[in-house]
């Protein structure tokens, strides 16, 4: 099996699926020529043609306004933002309109929207964010978040073949940064499955994206500590895997809710709630959330270090969830 | 045993702002006789230390409270049972958690709780650990202390619901989460272990292996839904220790609660010790940051030649002391003087209060007093010192400052001051710089009397060298509000007062 990197893995993922189905296709800004800001689609104009792999103006509107239109007329597109952030200038087409199509004219919109998203290499408030759940919060849409080059691929390809409106959060900080073993053949992640990322039965820390992997390292140390960390992985924030969550949590007694995106309203939020309202008589120790604060992602270095949470947090968080 | 006609003993309000008291010492143990009115406990709160008497005549029923736990006003801490019920004579094996006064159960074995102080701790084995100076009875168990928290008393949802589903009460598992506190592994653990062989009702030979520090035998055989109390409960936990028990196994005797070594405690370096604190010394180092956190704090000192003083104290004193068994001291003098120099300096004798200044006609004086035992201070307040002569502020400043190491001031007479006095000088020193009492401006430091070389003018206007008794003062004085000429010129007026002592006026 070969190895490859987060970023190999959704360009294999997303060749694959356009060989294999005529439906789908690619646009966004410099997709074509260029091969995309990061290079996910280099050389798939080349393979695919200018009609399938399309170079838009600068306009989120038009690209995901595009997109639902050929979603509505039975298409495939996969559209690609530069950054995630700059989502919100489609917000009108992807909540107003892709979000609640089907429910209003039972039109499907089998659409896809790549988002590459996060931080941790300086790029500040515009290029960094992690909007995941802002649109957690419409009914209608889905969302995928993996952490892994393994994930990246099965996610994307179910993410294509979901005859809803999927939001497929890339890490930017993973792309050639994580690697791993992915399959060369065809295969696909069901959503709403989370992923038991490192065993462990004294905490459960439930996570998704790049901090699965923080929340990994933090693992790691507390192992030397004798206190045995379960990371869940969630893998799709909508749907969320409830279930499994619940289950380690019966199991652990003691939660860490960790993510990227800022706190107040963040998705751990809703995890959190879940937890307490479904499992407050298997907790040992109230729930802790860890997150970013709630400001804008800072440029500095320093300071972003100090906004996105780091091992050392994670560490001092399940450390005191273990004594508690 | 009879409960019906017992007394309660309330924790007692002390003084109008006290929500709360610490118990630090139970002057009686259960089955022990009292009178009424007769000191029962002893307590501290955040104004004062006192003593509590009982409220009936009878004998102590039980005690709800153990030393060093803190609780609030009105809660019931004893019961006084009447002359010649029958109680249980002793208490057996100091059970480290909280006692349960929430717990109706009529099973009275609820005051065993405490240790017998007359065990010896000096039997103790080598788990006694060299952390453990003397635990004589005064002091308050570190154990209860360290559980001040929410530790043992609080339970997590996960922790109640086992509990529930096996009827284990949880206070009887030993706890190894923050502050004591029992955690979902603690209670399966304790599950798992099984009911450790629950003792047969009163086996004689049983309480030295009883006497662990964890006590799940006697809580496993009581579940928390039987109406009858059950006997076996009862039974082990009141079968007394051996009485005289030379020979008991030295494995286990009966001891005040070790300071126990995990529950949160901070980790303890090869030689160091752990000593929990009063309530008593957390108000003087809360009062003495916030103090320094407050005033601008600015010392200014003076030396006074004490002759007159030195002179008139040898005449007064047998006269005080034949009419009036009153030993005036030095400490008299500076005091009657320094009120008299306040009255033309109010805002020595003043505060800031907001933006304000407040000023007044009056002078309560505080006087720092040390405690007996060397591990506390408290000001009690002479009120409206300024109509006191010299005999007055002798006699008053004899009485609080002796009911203060008695522990019986109330709290109003350490409220209310507007000056201090601090008088360390009895060990010798010659200088300080105390910090005030707020919301005061200053304090007065004295310091010790001492026979110097001193220039003085003979009556050809010559400058001579004399002995002379000095003292030293020292004005520490909130420079926002006083400014150091002001003090200067207190200093130098409270000098002239001393040195020009006027018996008529005084």
């Amino acid at each position: 099996m070969p190895e490859l990197t987060y970023i190999q893995a959704i360009s294999d993922a997303l060749r694959q699926e356009m060989r294999r189905d005529q439906r789908v296709f690619v646009l966004g800004e410099d997709v074509g020529v260029y091969g995309g800001a990061f290079k996910v689609t280099l050389g798939f104009q080349e393979e695919f043609g200018p009609w399938r792999v399309i170079d838009t103006p600068l306009s989120e509107t038009a690209i995901v306004g595009g997109a639902t239109g050929a979603a509505l007329m039975g298409l495939r597109p996969v559209a690609e933002m530069q950054f995630a952030d700059f989502i919100s200038c489609a917000w009108d087409h992807l909540v107003t309109v892709a979000a609640k199509q089907y429910f209003r004219g039972r039109t499907p919109v089998p659409m896809v929207v790549r988002l590459p998203s996060g931080g941790g290499f300086s790029g500040g408030p515009f290029h960094s964010q992690n909007p995941e759940s802002s649109f957690a919060h419409i009914p209608g849409l889905k969302i995928a978040c993996p952490a892994t080059p393994h994930d990246a691929k099965g996610l994307l390809a179910s993410a294509i073949e979901d005859p809803n409106p999927v939001l497929y959060f890339e890490h930017k900080h993973l792309y050639r940064r994580i690697k791993g073993e992915v399959p060369e053949e065809r295969y696909t992640i069901p959503f709403g499955q989370a992923r038991v990322a490192r065993e462990g039965d004294d905490v459960v820390v439930v996570t998704w994206g790049a901090m699965v992997h923080t929340a990994a390292e933090a693992a790691e140390t507390l192992a030397g500590e004798g206190v045995e960390t379960e990371v869940l992985d969630l893998r799709t924030v909508i749907p969320w895997d409830r279930e499994r969550v619940l289950e380690s949590v019966r199991r652990c007694s003691k939660v860490l809710v960790l993510h990227e995106d800022t706190r107040t309203g963040g998705f751990g939020a809703e995890i959190a709630a879940t937890i307490a309202e479904e499992a407050f008589e298997d907790l040992d120790a109230p729930v802790r959330r860890i997150a970013a604060p709630d400001t804008p992602v800072p440029f500095s270095p320093v300071l972003e270090k100090a906004f996105i949470p780091q091992v050392e947090d994670v560490v001092t968080a399940l450390r005191e969830l273990a004594a508690y | 045993m009879s409960t019906g006609t017992q007394t309660e003993v309330v924790m007692p309000q002390m003084g109008v702002s006290v929500s709360e008291g610490t118990i630090t010492k139970w002057l009686r143990q259960p089955g022990e006789p009292i009178g009424r009115d007769e000191p029962l406990l002893e307590i501290s709160t955040d104004k004062v230390d006192t003593e509590v008497p009982s409220p009936a005549e009878g004998v102590v029923a039980e005690i709800l409270v153990q030393e060093g736990e803190t609780v609030e006003v009105g809660t019931v801490i004893a019961r006084i049972a009447p002359a010649g019920a029958e109680i249980a004579p002793a208490p057996a094996a100091p059970a480290p958690e909280p006692a349960a006064p929430a717990e109706p159960a009529p099973v009275a074995a609820a005051p065993v709780e405490t240790a017998p102080p007359a065990a010896e701790p000096a039997a103790a084995p080598v788990a006694a650990t060299p952390a453990s100076p003397a635990p004589a009875p005064a002091e308050p168990a570190p154990v209860a202390a360290a559980a001040g928290g929410n530790g043992r008393s609080f339970v997590s949802p996960v922790v109640a619901r086992i509990a529930a589903e096996h009827g284990v009460d949880p206070t009887a598992v030993a706890g190894t989460g923050t502050g004591g506190r029992v955690t979902k592994k603690d209670i399966l653990a304790f599950i798992e272990s099984g009911p450790a062989a629950a003792p047969a009702p009163a086996p004689v030979a049983a309480p030295p292996a009883v006497a662990a520090p964890t006590p799940e035998p006697v809580a496993e055989v009581a579940p928390v839904a039987a109406p009858e109390p059950a006997p076996a409960a009862a039974a082990p936990a009141a079968a007394p220790p051996p009485p005289v028990a030379p020979s008991a196994p030295p494995a286990a005797p009966p001891q005040p609660p070790a300071p126990a070594p995990a529950e949160g405690e901070p980790l303890l370096l090869p030689g160091e010790q752990l000593e929990p604190m009063t309530a008593m010394r957390r108000g003087i180092a809360e009062h003495m940051r916030r103090s320094l956190d407050t005033s601008a704090h600015v010392t200014s000192a003076i030396e006074v030649d004490m002759s007159r003083v030195v002179a008139l104290r040898k005449k007064l004193k047998p006269e005080y002391e034949a009419a009036h068994g009153v030993n005036v001291t030095y400490l008299a003098f500076v005091a009657r003087a320094a009120v008299e120099t306040l009255k033309e300096y109010p805002w020595v004798n003043g505060e800031i209060r907001g933006d304000q200044i407040v000023t007044r006609g009056n002078v309560n004086l505080g006087f720092a007093v040390e405690l007996a035992d060397g591990k506390g201070l408290i000001v009690p307040v002479l009120k409206n010192a300024e109509t006191l002569n010299l005999l007055g502020i002798a006699k008053g400043v004899v009485d609080i400052a002796q009911r203060a190491r008695d522990k019986k001031l109330l709290p109003d007479e350490v409220q209310g001051g507007t000056f201090t006095i601090t008088n360390p000088g009895g060990y010798g020193t010659f200088h300080g710089t105390p910090v005030i009492s707020q919301p005061q401006a200053a304090i007065l430091g004295t310091y010790a009397v001492v026979k110097r070389p001193w220039v003085v003018q003979d009556e050809m206007g010559q400058d001579v060298i004399a002995i002379r008794p000095i003292m030293n003062l020292t004005l520490t004085y909130d420079h926002r509000l006083v400014d150091g000429a002001l003090a200067g010129r207190f200093l130098r007026d409270l000098r002239e007062k001393l040195e020009s002592w006027d018996e008529a006026a005084y």
